[in-house]
């Protein structure tokens, strides 16, 4: 069964490489490479790039050639792999972590015609451009869904590391949760990396024990999901649609299409209309996505989630409108007014209702 | 806490706690046989992936499992090919075989990742799985929970009471005596080895079977490196490695629970609990030298040759 | 036995398989990694020469393979006197760790108006010792409770990594860096100087082969490279001879762990320039296998650990020129040192075929 497997996955590769190879016209193509952290295979942040890639691919398909590096560890190692598909002709090329930024800074600097656009950092120059999601919309609209399923009150939170896209998002959550159940408790458990299935499924069992009937994760792999289906409690997923791992605790997924953003970074590129700057795009530009809801949801729980999406797509509300306090009592921002995006990138605190450690 | 948050807690320690076990029970017999197979997390990947695959295309938890272990031994026949008759060095060769590993389980893993799997049926015994905490915790595991312990209490009773488990050990301690005496140690050592690699390919499958019932690569992230140093830990003892396991996953569980009681302790610190409480326990029950080294096996990890 | 296959030792090591071994593993290498690529449908010749020549087929490449091997080098010569002498140090990479959080925490508080030229120097000393106390504890552990150094060092790595976490997430993040763990970027003063205009290639790899050298003298000509050969070979008689073991076990525990921590801090004062979460990357476990396929020799080593980097780098443009999945690139590292390690057996034994004729037991 091994040997067929493996030879199902060669003949697959084989296949893949002929389709890839086949139109051979490569010369006058845009090379278009891909910095993968992780393996494609993480089901999580990685593969979503990945799918990203594929649509490309796809939709460009006789003007673009895409080539991609799985795997790159963000130490010394990723400036030599980005040199190198530099160096191999390609003239976009997308660095998907944020701890590429200084690397592909450098790699830029010596490349100075080959355009670099990287992910959810914050240093630019004239050939790099940055891009993120607003994942943290997402968790507004989820955080209200949580609110009005949850019958403890105790929401447990898997996390993956303190960085301000997973503090901010844990603070969108909770904010949002409050407004439907101002009682209710967000409970954080850091499992201190992105993809380890059996730590996550333990930190949700640990959650469940203690009295949590919602889980939200900022992790990659759904073994959450699996968990809470175990217990017969509610989870949402994260980055790829993870419904068929639980499909009764599954209540929706915030999902990242980089699809369109890739498609048009390409495209601007092949008319000479490439230019580095900043793009945050959140449900409005459809990077973030909430995967299709559980059919056993509630109507009323349905109808209040889509107008906090459309809210939130409209521009009517924010993901941290004022008033609100952090941990320690403080005021944050006053009534009437809203977080900037700056405010929001550098988010080093909890908000009211959050319980666990944050580094200082 | 009530008996019901107590029972749930032991039965996640169990679930963090069989995958170590049963790998480091398989790491036991061949260390005792005198080889050491520092490819743990490898043959661990290898028997995750094909104890998922197995499972799924055949739909059969056997199949599954029984692939598994025999994965892991493929994994370990080349291991002992390469250390045992063309006499490698077995420390770097454990290592390449886990670099082997890693690459060829993400390799043949492809087409099973993102696919959803029911988890590895768990016994149900009607009255006695209903008994309130101790019900589900004796009555209500799966095989490979079972196995685990029959594996402590056989491997206890292969070593100290039979006499192949003589014969294992005698090889382990001194192969040139075991030798003179007229065993075959090659091919004593060669079993010790294979049977080392099926536990670790069951270790893997209970991680891809039970715990989170998926494929994803690199899904052992580095519990094979645990459960070699539980052997240590355990003084080649199966009854210490079975407490070693136990305290290394309920520590492994307790940090994450502490966590969310919300102890406002940094969480790499209290991530650091099991690593650091493991080496201050060694430390105590190290004191006594002699008794250590009689069960350290005194050929551990050297090459043998008859003509030697 | 499963392999009808029967070795038969030669009255003395061959002299001539000494080199003849890795010479044949690599053509063996060859042809296995041919008829893998073909079988995953990659031309074999084309796929070969991307692996193993494109990667180094520049100044730049040649530079990067050099970058890539320096910490393997330092990590296994250090470990290399361990293994002879019977210590097992599966530590390395925590030591690695905590040397660059010494150097990389030192510059960090003294940089502030950019440093002097006294910094680097300073940066090395405190990595170097912070490697040594690391490795201190497993030492003293052993000499003074018995408890094994394989699991307490083992365990310290993940202590060591976590501290890293701890401090680049916390303490030592940089105030102007939107909260992202990764310290503040070095000042000049605290990076070590490029050798080669246009490349990263830096001070530390010229270092390391100076330490490879002092190895090698040290080893084959002084007496403290004996009493190693004999305590790992016969603790026994070394007692007899007055070699004190516990004596052995600091030094060789201390050696590596300098070794390793120096390594650390010319990841960060060379290529990285910083402290981020993705410092530990493996060196101090692949130096383990650099150290035996190096046959626990510095020169050996210095081969062993090029071998590596440049199967490392080849993985990487398989990637970009191939499109090889990475995983293809493990499995074919992993045949590699498969066959480097199997062949050493030529050196000190014939293979005989198809000989049945098994001794009497």
């Amino acid at each position: 069964m091994l040997k067929s497997t493996i030879k199902a996955a060669a003949i697959a590769v084989a296949a893949a490489l002929i389709a890839a190879a086949a139109p051979a016209s490569a010369a006058d193509k845009l090379k278009v490479g891909f910095v993968y952290v992780g393996p494609v295979g993480d089901l999580g942040y990685s593969y979503q790039h990945d799918v990203g890639r594929i649509a490309l691919q796809k939709a460009l398909n006789d003007k673009v050639e895409t080539t991609f590096v799985e795997n790159v560890p963000e130490g010394a190692d990723a400036e030599r792999v980005i040199a190198q598909l530099a160096q191999s002709g390609h003239g976009l090329i997308f660095t998907t972590s944020f701890g590429f930024m200084n690397p592909t800074l450098k790699v830029a600097q010596r490349f100075p015609k080959v355009k670099f656009e990287h992910a959810t950092g914050y240093k630019r120059a004239n050939n790099v451009a940055t891009y993120s999601a607003r994942f943290h919309e997402g968790r507004t609209v989820i955080g209200a869904i949580a609110g009005k399923m949850t019958k403890s009150g105790i929401i447990g939170y898997i996390a993956s590391f303190p960085i301000p896209e997973v503090v901010s998002g844990i603070n969108a959550f909770t904010l949002s949760l409050k407004k439907v159940r101002p009682d209710a408790q967000v409970r954080v458990v850091w499992v201190n990396s992105w993809y380890d299935p059996g730590k996550e499924a333990a930190a949700a069992k640990a959650l469940i024990d203690q009295g949590a009937d919602v889980l939200s994760q900022h992790t990659d792999s759904p073994a959450p999901i699996q968990a809470a289906e175990e217990r017969g409690i509610y989870a949402f997923g994260q980055s790829s649609d993870m419904s068929k791992f639980g499909p009764k605790a599954h209540l929706t997924s915030i999902v990242d299409i980089w699809d369109g953003y890739y498609i048009n970074r390409a495209q601007a590129v092949l008319d000479n209309k490439w230019k580095s700057e900043d793009t945050w795009g959140g449900l409005d530009s459809g990077m973030v996505v909430l995967s299709p809801y559980n059919p056993n949801l509630p109507k009323d729980v349905v109808a209040m989630a889509d107008q906090i999406k459309n809210d939130l797509i409209a521009h009517k509300i924010t993901s941290f409108d004022g008033p609100f306090k952090n941990r320690d009592g403080k005021e944050v921002i006053p009534a009437g007014q809203h977080l900037n995006d700056q405010q929001i990138l550098t988010m080093n605190y909890f908000v009211e209702g959050v319980q666990g450690d944050l580094p200082k | 806490m009530s008996p019901d948050v107590i029972a749930a807690v032991m039965m996640s320690v169990v679930a963090a706690a069989t995958p170590l076990l049963l790998a480091a029970l398989g790491e036991l017999v061949t260390e005792k046989a005198g080889v050491l197979n520092l490819g743990v997390e490898g043959m661990m990947l290898i028997g995750a992936v094909a104890g998922f695959a197995a499972a799924m295309l055949t739909g059969s938890w056997i199949v599954g499992i029984v692939a598994a272990a025999f994965a892991g031994m493929a994994m370990a026949l080349i291991f002992a090919v390469l250390a045992l008759t063309l006499l490698a060095n077995q420390v770097a060769t454990g290592l390449a075989l886990t670099i082997i590993g890693v690459g060829l389980s993400a390799l043949v893993g492809r087409p099973f990742i993102g696919v959803p799997l029911p988890r590895l049926p768990q016994l149900y015994v009607p009255g006695l799985t209903d008994l309130p905490v101790v019900g589900r915790l004796i009555f209500g595991q799966d095989l490979l929970v079972y196995l685990s312990f029959a594996l402590v209490v056989g491997i206890w009773w292969f070593l100290e009471k039979s006499r192949a488990g003589l014969v294992l050990r005698a090889v382990g301690e001194s192969h040139d005596s075991a030798h003179a005496i007229g065993y075959p140690v090659i091919g004593i050592r060669y079993l010790a080895t294979l049977f080392g690699g099926a536990c670790c390919g069951l270790g893997g499958a209970y991680l891809s079977l039970a715990v989170t019932p998926m494929w994803a690569e690199n899904m052992v992230a580095g519990r094979g490196w645990i459960a070699l140093a539980l052997v240590v830990f355990a003084t080649w003892k199966p009854v210490r490695t079975l407490a070693g396991a136990y305290l290394f996953g309920g520590l492994a569980f307790g940090q994450l629970f502490l966590q969310g009681l919300g102890f406002s302790i940094p969480s790499q610190f209290l991530s650091m609990l099991p690593y650091v409480a493991t080496i201050v326990v060694l430390t105590l029950i190290s004191r006594d030298a002699t008794r250590i080294r009689l069960n350290t096996p005194a050929c551990l990890g050297k090459s043998y040759h008859p003509d030697h | 036995m499963p392999l009808d296959l029967r070795l038969e030792q030669r009255p003395q090591a061959s002299a001539a398989w000494r080199y003849g071994a890795p010479l044949l593993a690599i053509a063996i290498t060859l042809c296995a990694g041919a008829a893998l690529f073909a079988v995953l449908g990659y031309p074999p010749a084309h796929s070969l020469k991307v692996f193993f020549i494109d990667p180094v087929s520049s100044v730049e490449g040649l530079a990067e393979l050099a970058l890539k091997a320096t910490p393997l080098m330092l990590c296994a010569v250090g470990l290399s006197i361990g293994f002879r002498a019977n210590v097992w140090n599966i530590g390395a990479e925590g030591q690695f760790v905590i040397g660059a959080l010494a150097g990389g925490g030192l510059c960090l508080a003294l940089q502030g108006d950019g440093g002097g030229w006294w910094l680097l120097p300073l940066m090395v000393v405190a990595g170097v010792l912070g490697g040594m106390a690391w490795a201190a504890i497993p030492a003293f552990l052993r000499t003074r409770f018995n408890a094994n150094e394989i699991l307490v060092s083992l365990m310290l790595t993940y202590v060591a990594v976590l501290l890293l976490q701890f401090l680049v997430h916390g303490p030592w993040k940089d105030p102007a860096g939107f909260n992202f763990p990764q310290s503040e970027m070095f000042a000049e003063g605290g990076l070590l100087p490029v050798l080669v205009e246009g490349t990263r290639l830096n001070l530390g790899t010229l270092v390391a082969l100076a330490i490879l050298g002092l190895a090698w003298a040290v080893l084959t000509r002084g007496l403290f490279g004996f009493q190693i050969r004999v305590i790992g070979q016969a603790p026994l008689a070394a007692a007899y001879a007055g070699f004190d073991q516990r004596r052995m076990i600091w030094a060789s525990l201390l050696l590596s762990g300098a070794l390793a921590g120096l390594a650390g801090v010319f990841e960060i004062a060379g290529p990285v320039g910083q402290l981020t979460p993705a410092i530990p990357q493996n060196y101090g476990f692949t130096a383990i296998i650099v150290a035996f396929l190096g046959r626990l020799h510095p020169v050996g080593i210095l081969l062993g650990s090029l071998v590596i980097a440049l199967s490392y780098l080849g993985g990487e443009s398989a990637q970009i020129l191939l499109r090889l999945p990475v995983a293809v690139a493990g499995v074919f590292q992993g045949m590699l040192l498969f066959f480097l390690l199997a062949c050493d057996v030529l050196i000190r034994y014939r293979i005989r075929l198809g000989h049945s004729v098994r001794r009497a037991v």
